[in-house]
């Protein structure tokens, strides 16, 4: 079995992956970017719709361009990645992180570290996770399975298609499909308002005449070799209206229900993962209950755009380089969740350092107000003119809105 | 046109045993099967249980075949490399009145023969199960009870009988047969005839059809639906053990399965279905599942569900129905073989034997029959140094396929060769898709492996033969 010996191991070599390398690169620490696929960029690869990068570049990249950029980087300042590798284990051993890996051309590794950041990214929920029944025929695919199908390997996997729930995937899908050729007859989201973001309904359904249907649950997927149909069934006050219930004719279904942080690894390691975000526990440097090991971009919790994938890694990735260096943080104080907020991460906050936090909106909201409470003392507050939960919130707190701090202070974030 | 001394019609568990056993004997066989692949009908969404000998009463033929068939476990186990694990089964009562049942069980049980069969206190059961409801007061024991995978042991009976000489006859579906001379004459839909001295019907759900078409014995085979739920191996509450309510008249209860692989399944289910092909699963029949599950493993999440499915018992009366036709001469019936079928399926298999044998079927052992398939290695079961080895062999072995189930590639390509050619047929063999995240990441990798091994177009890869089409088009 090989053995090798970096400063840190970065595990998953998308564009959270890449980022958080170039960090710890540029901060003089050796690092081994460990990726499964046979190219660098993760899944951005398979998005070749534009939209990419208005913030981190200004100007509007396809998903591999946006990859490459960071592709490019890694290349120039001679990063080590190691392709078609996939990581089996992380373990501590005598002091040190040991994290196991194959690969078909250099068999075992086990490579030795001081520091590990996990950039693994997510996963699609499926059929099952959200439990439809009715028969089980080919046709049905997750949005992504589907955009690698098309975008990458060339295939289209059904002609008629509907996609149930408006997630992202599923509608920059309806778009690809349409201008495929195929004809998608509906959108079928169970929630009263989109999954994905305001620019993606507008851009990939309302131009293509592609009718979304709101509270409406998927009830029955029908067919026997292939999908012949499904059943749709409107919810009003919370019911299920059966006696309004229809069918749409189909041979293909696409599921775009939801993303989940792919955390297995972080599992088997015995690394604490939250409920709310289905990702690792992090404090003030994105750095999980396993001392020494960061996390970033998807594999800590779904974000809406890759930009603030990067942001958060390079982030962690600097803060992985500060750990190495020896930097601990004198104190942290707990970040907590208020009134209509489902997460904040991290759930830590450095009252000596400057601050990013990441949430989610429980609720759609007009005018809204976003508070940052030190104790039951807002500290900070932003006008909203917007919210929902499809796209993420960022704060920024400095040491000075947490002056006040003491050993036990709360920073509570709210939206009123 | 092609002629064998036994055609053995379905390729089911019951099929693939009997296969298996002639297969030792200097005999031609055909086992014939109407789908892509073998293992396609109810052998394929059972429980996977091996059971623990106390439902039944001895005087029943399922009891007896259930008692023997148990005990060929071990055996078939070494030498098929199939999973299978005793992990002990128990019937949990959570109701003082319940207790009297479960006296009875145990009673019967012993009357049966059953080793190590034992009553238990709560305390007891609790001891055994640590993620039973606490509310339980008592049960029953049984340790000799185990779990298995269905499909992989009837792919390995399968290519052991191929191994010694069977011929398997796939996407034959039969559709008349007429005696001529000494012979069956059997023809299949597509037109491709053979023939066979003796004829065996272990056609599961459609034996009543078989039996029909060979002018056999006229009766009904009634599909019983039973849905189950698979739950991710990462799920708070795995059993260690099976764990059984207390059985009502028709069925034995939704079930807690800690499968062999590491997953959890729940249920089945008992309703009547609308037809043989109605594999549908519904919303109300997966929220009773759930929730008798939950009322003996109050861990279990709804969100570890990663899929559902549905399968059908081939119901006849209450017994097996396996003797030799009374209407037909040298045809053999295989029918109303439900729970617990799985368990009892290798006793099947000698009993078949022993009725041929009484009909008039010569046997002579084969002097070079080898019992043993080529066991296929899995990353997923090597250690670190194991998996270096198997990699330095063959590379094939690190590249991972299936994240969720850690499947190489080696072991896609490996079940391409044994003849799976299919999605399903790779995903059982394999367990590629069979993860949490259901195929969204390694579809395409096994598509395109499948495409380079068998030399077959996108527009001819199936979920599972017939128009179960993948791909509609390309770009």
């Amino acid at each position: 079995m090989k053995q090798l010996t970096f400063d840190a191991v970065v595990i998953g070599g998308g564009a959270a992956g890449m980022a958080a390398a170039l960090e710890l690169d540029a901060r003089g620490h050796s690092v081994l970017i460990l990726e499964r696929e046979d190219t660098l960029g993760g899944i951005l690869m398979q998005c070749i719709h534009n939209g990419f990068g208005l913030i981190e570049f200004n100007e509007e990249l396809t998903g591999p361009e946006f990859a490459q950029r960071f592709e490019e980087q890694v290349r120039a300042r001679n990063i080590q990645a190691s392709l078609r590798t996939t990581v089996l284990d992380i373990r501590e051993e005598s002091g040190l992180k040991a994290v196991y890996c194959v690969s078909p051309t250099q068999g075992m590794m086990r490579v030795e570290s001081r520091a590990i950041v996990l950039a693994m990214g997510c996963r699609e929920r499926n059929r099952g996770n959200i439990r439809i029944p009715g028969t089980r025929p080919a046709g049905i695919y997750t949005a992504g399975l589907a955009q690698r199908l098309v975008n990458i390997e060339g295939y289209i996997p059904g002609k008629d298609v509907v996609i149930i729930g408006s997630g992202d995937i599923g509608l920059i899908m309806a778009r690809r499909m349409s201008w495929s050729g195929c004809k998608v007859h509906a959108v079928i989201e169970i929630l009263p308002y989109p999954s994905g973001l305001t620019r993606n309904i507008v851009q990939c359904l309302n131009d293509f005449g592609i009718p979304l249907y709101l509270s409406h649950l998927v009830t029955d997927i029908y067919g026997k070799d292939r999908v012949e149909g499904i059943e749709v069934t409107p919810i009003e006050s919370g019911a299920l209206m059966h006696e309004k219930a229809f069918k749409i004719a189909c041979d293909t279904v696409l599921l775009s229900v939801g993303l989940v942080p792919e955390n297995e690894l972080s599992r088997n390691a015995g690394i604490e993962i939250q409920p709310t975000t289905n990702g690792p526990w992090a404090d003030s440097a994105l750095m999980t209950t396993m001392p020494g090991v960061f996390a970033c971009g998807n594999v800590l919790h779904v974000h809406d755009l890759v930009d603030y994938v990067v942001e958060e890694a390079r982030r962690a990735g600097a803060n992985a380089a500060a750990w190495l260096s020896g930097y601990r943080p004198a104190r942290e104080i707990r970040a907590k969740t208020g009134s209509n907020i489902r997460y904040v991460m991290p759930m830590r906050v450095n009252p000596e350092r400057e601050n990013r936090l990441y949430m989610r909106s429980l609720v759609v909201k007009n005018d809204a107000r976003l508070e940052v409470r030190l104790d039951g003392t807002v500290v900070k507050s932003r006008k909203l003119a917007h919210i929902q939960p499809s796209e993420m919130l960022s704060l920024t707190l400095v040491p000075e809105d947490l002056a006040a701090a003491g050993r036990d202070s709360t920073v509570e974030i709210a939206l009123v | 046109m092609e002629q064998f001394d036994v055609a053995i019609i379905g390729a089911g568990v019951c099929g693939a045993n009997v296969a298996r056993k002639l297969s030792q004997y200097e005999l031609d066989v055909a086992l014939l099967e109407r789908e892509i692949d073998v293992s396609l009908g109810t052998s394929k969404a059972n429980s996977g249980i091996v059971h623990g000998g106390f439902h039944d009463h001895i005087s029943t033929l399922k009891a007896r075949l259930e008692l023997q068939g148990a005990l060929m476990f071990d055996r078939l186990h070494d030498e098929l490399d199939f999973p299978f694990e005793r992990c002990g089964i128990l019937v949990a009562a959570l109701h003082e009145d319940e207790m009297r049942a479960i006296e009875q069980l145990y009673l019967q049980g012993v009357e049966n023969g059953v080793i190590g069969i034992e009553m238990c206190s709560r305390e007891r059961m609790l001891e055994l199960e640590p993620t039973l409801n606490p509310d339980v007061v008592g049960g029953l024991y049984a340790p000799s009870g185990g779990i298995l995978e269905p499909y992989r042991f009837v792919f390995s009976l399968v290519e052991s009988a191929r191994k010694n000489g069977v011929h398997v006859k796939t996407e034959f579906e039969v559709e008349s047969a007429a005696r001529e001379g000494d012979y069956w004459r059997i023809r299949a839909k597509s037109g491709q005839e053979i023939r066979a001295r003796y004829v065996v019907n272990s056609a599961g759900l459609h034996a009543d059809t078989i039996s029909t078409a060979l002018g056999a014995e006229r009766y009904t085979i009634v599909p019983r639906k039973g849905e189950y739920y698979l739950l991710d191996r990462a799920t708070r509450a795995k059993p260690s053990r099976v764990i059984f309510p207390v059985p009502t008249e028709v069925s034995k209860g939704i079930l807690v399965i800690p499968t062999v692989e590491g997953t959890v399944l729940i249920g089945p289910t008992a309703s009547p279905a609308s037809g043989k092909e109605d594999f549908a699963t519904d919303r109300e029949q997966l929220e009773h599942i759930l929730h008798s599950a939950r009322m003996m493993v109050p861990g279990l999440s709804e969100n570890d569900v990663i899929t559902s499915f549905a399968g059908l018992r081939a119901a006849y009366g209450g017994d097996f129905y396996i003797a030799p036709s009374e209407k037909a001469p040298a045809l053999v019936q295989v029918a109303g073989i439900q729970s617990p079928g799985l368990t009892a399926s290798p006793a099947i298999g000698e009993y078949v034997k022993d009725l041929l044998k009484k009909a008039g079927l010569r046997l002579v052992e084969k002097s070079d029959w080898d019992p043993y398939v080529r066991k296929v290695p899995r990353a997923r079961d090597a250690d670190p140094f194991a998996l270096d080895t198997l990699v330095a062999q063959d590379p094939a072995y690190g590249d991972i396929v299936c994240r969720c189930e850690r499947v190489s590639e080696a072991e896609i390509v490996a079940a391409i060769r044994a003849g799976h050619r299919t999605l399903d047929g790779i995903k059982y063999y394999t367990r590629a898709q069979m993860g949490r995240c259901q195929g969204g990441f390694c579809t395409y990798r096994i598509i395109r492996i499948l495409m380079r091994e068998t030399g077959m177009s996108f527009d001819e890869i199936t979920k599972r033969g017939g128009d179960s089409f993948v791909l509609k088009g390309s770009l």
